[in-house]
C-alpha cells in the first residue's frame, strides 16, 4: 500500500479540493458556513449538539444557545423574516417543544432562507422517546431532506435553503443519530452568501401577522406549496433510482439506506433523498421496473403508507421492525425470514464455530461522574424516601441504584408541573420535584408561577450546576457564559424564584450534607405554598471540587456499605481487605477521586480522610 | 486497493478515550487513500457506560456501523469489553484486548461481581485464535501517562496493517494534546515492540 496524496489534499496544497473527516454534525454547521447562513440558534440535545458547538468557530455566523427550542425557532424565523439565511437546530423532542411557531411559520412562509434542523434518535440512546419526525414534515407541511453520509449533511444545507428560497417554506433537514454521529469524507468549499439581507424590516402584514383573516388566505397557498413540492421532488437531484438487478426494487433514505445497500448489493434502489414530500413519477417508474417493491425505513411506515396510498403494491413494516433502530443484521435477518435472502447468506448463524453457548457482558448502567453535585441530594432522597418527581438531565440517573430515587421523568421541564398536580389531586406522601438550572430557564419557570398562582404547596429543588451538564456543560443564562464565547451578566435563580412569587427559598452547597438536609427538611415543613431550594455548585466539568483525593482507612472501615450508597464510581470494594474475613471493605480509586468531600461526610466511622 | 474492506470495532468505557482512539484508526485511514465512515454515541450513554465506536475502511464504505460476525479487527480498551464485544469478530478475525479492569457501578453499589480475568480471556480466545492480550495501561504508566494506553494498543494494531508507520505518526500527532505527544509517540512504539 501506498500513501496517496490525501494529506496534501487534505492540507489543500495539491490544489484540489479540501478532504476531512466530519461528523454528520460538524458537516452540517460547515454546510451552513458555506451556504451564508447569518444566523443560528438552538438548544443542546443529543444527537444535535455538536451541530451549533461547530458552528460557533465561524465567527461569520451569529450562534446563539436558546434557553428552549421554541425560542430558538422564533429567533431564527425572525432573522428569515428580516432577510437572513437562518438555522435552527434541536433534537427530535425538540422539535416538539417548538411545534407552536412550526405551524405558525408553515403559513408565514420566510423571506430568506430557514432551515430546521431535526436530530431523531431511533433506539432511544439518550431520549424519552423515538418519535418518528419525518412526520412533522407532513403534518406542518413542509419539505424535509434527509442526508445519508457527512458530504450530503453538508450539501443539504445549501440545498434546503434553495428550496426555502424557491417556495418560501421552512425546510426541514432530518438527521438520526448514525448520521449526526457517523464520520465520513468531505470536500469543503468556500462560503457563499446569497442573501446580505437589508437593514430595515420589510413589512408583510398579510403573512407575518397570522391573524384569522391572514391565516385563512394563507392555508391555500400552502397546499399549492405542497402541490408544487410535489411536482418538484420529481425533478430533485439527491432522488435518484439507481437500477441494478429487476428483481427487487427498494425505496430508502438515511442510514437506512446505506444499510439496505450492503444487505442488497444486486437490487435497484430509489435512494431518497427529500423525505416529504415523496417523488411520485420516481416511486412509480421504480415500481413499473422491479418485479418485488420493498420500503426500508427505520421507525413508522411513513413511505410505505404514501406508496400504498397511491395503489403502488409495496412491502415495508410486515418484514422490518417499527421500534429501535435498523441495523444491517436486522434488516440481513428479515430479509432472510421473508425470503428475499437465501439463509446462507448470514455468516453469524451459518457458522458452526458460534454454536457454544454465547456470552452475556454485564451492563455498565450510566452512573453519576466522581464529583457531580447532584450525588449528596439523591442520597438524601433515598434516604428521606421521599416521592420525587424529576425532570431531564444527567439526574435522571437517580431513578438507578443505588439510589432508587425517581418516581417520574416525562419530558423537559414537567417535574414541577406533575408534581403539582399530584399534590393538588391529593396525593398524602411527601414529594418533591427536582429540575436542573438549564431546565429551569427552559420550561420550569412557567409551571412554576402556575404553582404560586394556583395555590400549590409543592417542594421544588433547582440542582443549580451552572451548566447544561447532559450535553457537555453547556453555559445556560444562570451561567451568563454564551456560545459564541461571550460573557453576560447571569440571571440568578433564587431571585427569578423569589420574582415568581414564592417565599420560602433556600441557597445551600450541594457538597454540605447538613445544610442540604437542613434545607430541604425546612422546605418540607412549609405548608400551603411553595417552597424552593436552589442547591448550588459547579458540574464537575465545569471546576472540580477539591484539590486533594479521598482516601479509605483500612482500620476504621468496618465494611458497612453506607459510601457505597452515594453511588459514586470511584468507590470500589476492596477484596484485599474483609472485615471480620466476610465483607469487603471500601477502597478509593484515586485517579477518578475529585476530593467532593460527599462519602467523608456520610461515613459513620471517620473511615474517610482527605489527602493531598 | 488489495482489500474491499476492513471493519475495526472499538469497545471501551465511557471517558477511557476510545473516541479518539478511533478518530486516529479513521484518520489514518483517510490518509491511506480509504473511502472511511466512523460511528459514534454521546450524550446519556457517555456516563460511565459502555462505548461502541465502529471505523471501516474499504474502496466505499456504506453503513456506519459493522455486522455481529463480520468485524474484521476489534480493539477492547477493556477486559470485560474484550468478552462483549468478541462475538461481532468474524471466523479468524484479530482481537486486541487491554487487561485493564474496570468495575461498573452495579459491582460496588449493588451485588453483581465483576467476571474473573480468565474466564473473560476465553470468551475472546473462543472468538479467534488470533487474540493479543496487553497490559497497555501498565506500559503506559511506566511511560508516564496512565492515558497513553490506548495508543499502545494502537501501536501494536499498526503492526498487522500495511499502512506507513509514518502515517500512524502524523496523524497522533495531529490528534493528541502538543504536550502529550512525546509519551504517545513511546506508548505508540512500545506497541510495536509488543509484536517484536
Amino acid at each position: 500500500m501506498h500513501v496517496d496524496n490525501a494529506i496534501l489534499k487534505e492540507h489543500g496544497i495539491e490544489g484540489g479540493p479540501l478532504r476531512t473527516l466530519l461528523l454528520g454534525n460538524e458537516a452540517i454547521a460547515r454546510g451552513a458556513y458555506e451556504a451564508g447562513v447569518a444566523f443560528a440558534c438552538g438548544y443542546p440535545g443529543t444527537p444535535s449538539t455538536e451541530i451549533l458547538q461547530s458552528l460557533a468557530q465561524y465567527h461569520e455566523v451569529r450562534s446563539e444557545w436558546a434557553t428552549n427550542e421554541k425560542v430558538a425557532l422564533d429567533t431564527a424565523l425572525g432573522a428569515a423574516y428580516a432577510g437572513h439565511s437562518a438555522l435552527a437546530v434541536m433534537k427530535h423532542v425538540g422539535v416538539n417543544v417548538a411545534a407552536d411557531t412550526l405551524f405558525s411559520a408553515s403559513y408565514s412562509g420566510v423571506k430568506a432562507g430557514l432551515v430546521i434542523v431535526t436530530a431523531d434518535d431511533p433506539g432511544i440512546h439518550s431520549s424519552q422517546n423515538e418519535q418518528d419526525n419525518r412526520q412533522y414534515a407532513r403534518f406542518a407541511k413542509i419539505p424535509m431532506l434527509e442526508p445519508s453520509d457527512s458530504q450530503e449533511c453538508k450539501d443539504f444545507v445549501r440545498l434546503g435553503l434553495e428550496i426555502s428560497r424557491q417556495f418560501d417554506t421552512p425546510v426541514f433537514l432530518r438527521t438520526t443519530m448514525r448520521i449526526s454521529h457517523g464520520k465520513s469524507i468531505v470536500e469543503l468549499g468556500e462560503r457563499i452568501v446569497n442573501d446580505s439581507g437589508p437593514r430595515e424590516f420589510e413589512k408583510h402584514p398579510h403573512k407575518y401577522v397570522l391573524i384569522p383573516a391572514h391565516a385563512q388566505r394563507r392555508h391555500p397557498i400552502v397546499e399549492e406549496r405542497v402541490r408544487k413540492l410535489r411536482a418538484f421532488a420529481d425533478t430533485f437531484e439527491r432522488n435518484q433510482i439507481e437500477w441494478r438487478n429487476r428483481k427487487l426494487g427498494i425505496i430508502a433514505s438515511g442510514h437506512a439506506y446505506l444499510c439496505a445497500r450492503e444487505v442488497f448489493p444486486d437490487a435497484s434502489f430509489l435512494k431518497l433523498g427529500m423525505a416529504y414530500p415523496l417523488p411520485e413519477k420516481l416511486v412509480r417508474e421504480l415500481a413499473a421496473g422491479v418485479e418485488r417493491l420493498i420500503v426500508v425505513e427505520e421507525l413508522d411506515p411513513f413511505y410505505e403508507e404514501q406508496i400504498l396510498a397511491w395503489g403502488i403494491a409495496a412491502e415495508g413494516k410486515s418484514i422490518f421492525p417499527i421500534t429501535g433502530e435498523l441495523r444491517t443484521s436486522t434488516i440481513r435477518e428479515r430479509a432472510i425470514q421473508a425470503g428475499l435472502l437465501p439463509a446462507d447468506s448470514d455468516i453469524a448463524i451459518a457458522d458452526p464455530a458460534n454454536d457454544a453457548e454465547p456470552f452475556v457482558a454485564m451492563v455498565r448502567p450510566p452512573a453519576l461522574c466522581p464529583g457531580c453535585s447532584h450525588r449528596g441530594v439523591f442520597y438524601l432522597l433515598r434516604k428521606k424516601r421521599l416521592i420525587v418527581f424529576g425532570d431531564i438531565g444527567c439526574y435522571s440517573i437517580g431513578v438507578l441504584p443505588p439510589f432508587n430515587a425517581m418516581d417520574t421523568v416525562t419530558c423537559m421541564g414537567a417535574s414541577i408541573g406533575v408534581a403539582h398536580g399530584a399534590l393538588q389531586a391529593g396525593i398524602t406522601d411527601k414529594s418533591v420535584a427536582v429540575i436542573g438550572d438549564s431546565t429551569f430557564f427552559h420550561s420550569g419557570i412557567a409551571p412554576l408561577v402556575n404553582q404560586v398562582y394556583n395555590g400549590g404547596g409543592g417542594v421544588t429543588l433547582i440542582l443549580d450546576n451552572s451548566a447544561t451538564g447532559m450535553t457537555g456543560a453547556q453555559g445556560n443564562p444562570g451561567t451568563g457564559g454564551t456560545l459564541m464565547g461571550e460573557q453576560h451578566r447571569p440571571v440568578d435563580i433564587a431571585q427569578v424564584v423569589r420574582g415568581l412569587g414564592v417565599e420560602d427559598v433556600w441557597t445551600v452547597n450541594a457538597f454540605d450534607m447538613e445544610a442540604l438536609d437542613g434545607a430541604i427538611e425546612a422546605a418540607l415543613a412549609v405548608e400551603g405554598r411553595p417552597a424552593v431550594v436552589v442547591v448550588r455548585e459547579e458540574c464537575v466539568f465545569v471546576e472540580r471540587p477539591g484539590p486533594g483525593v479521598l482516601t479509605v482507612l483500612t482500620e476504621p472501615c468496618t465494611a458497612c456499605g453506607i459510601c457505597f450508597k452515594v453511588g459514586c464510581p470511584a468507590i470500589l470494594k476492596d477484596e484485599a481487605h474483609l472485615f471480620r474475613g466476610k465483607r469487603p471493605k471500601a477502597m478509593i480509586d484515586p485517579l477518578m477521586c475529585t476530593d467532593c468531600d460527599i462519602c467523608r461526610q456520610v461515613c459513620p466511622f471517620d473511615a474517610i480522610v482527605s489527602v493531598r | 486497493m488489495s482489500i474491499p474492506k476492513l471493519d475495526f470495532l472499538i469497545g471501551g468505557v465511557g471517558g477511557q478515550g476510545a473516541l479518539t482512539a478511533s478518530d486516529i484508526l479513521a484518520e489514518v485511514g483517510m490518509f491511506a487513500g480509504y473511502d472511511v465512515k466512523k460511528s459514534e454515541v454521546h450524550g446519556f450513554s457517555q456516563r460511565g457506560g459502555v462505548v461502541e465506536s465502529h471505523v471501516r475502511w474499504g474502496d466505499e464504505v456504506l453503513s456506519t456501523l459493522g455486522e455481529e460476525g463480520r468485524i474484521d479487527v476489534l480493539l477492547a480498551l477493556e477486559l470485560l469489553e474484550g468478552a462483549r464485544w468478541a462475538s461481532y469478530l468474524k471466523p479468524g478475525g484479530l482481537a486486541i484486548v487491554s487487561r485493564q479492569e474496570l468495575i461498573p457501578i452495579s459491582v460496588s453499589s449493588g451485588n453483581a461481581h465483576y467476571p474473573p480475568a480468565d474466564t473473560l480471556e476465553e470468551v475472546a480466545r473462543r472468538a479467534t485464535d488470533r487474540v493479543h492480550f496487553v497490559d497497555a495501561l501498565t506500559i503506559a504508566e511506566d511511560l508516564g501517562n496512565a492515558r497513553a494506553s490506548n495508543t499502545v494498543v494502537l501501536g501494536l494494531l499498526s503492526t498487522f496493517l500495511d499502512v506507513p508507520e509514518e502515517v500512524w505518526l502524523r496523524v497522533i500527532r495531529r490528534r493528541v494534546p502538543s504536550k502529550h505527544v512525546t509519551v504517545n509517540e513511546r506508548a505508540f512504539a512500545a506497541g510495536r515492540e509488543l509484536r517484536r
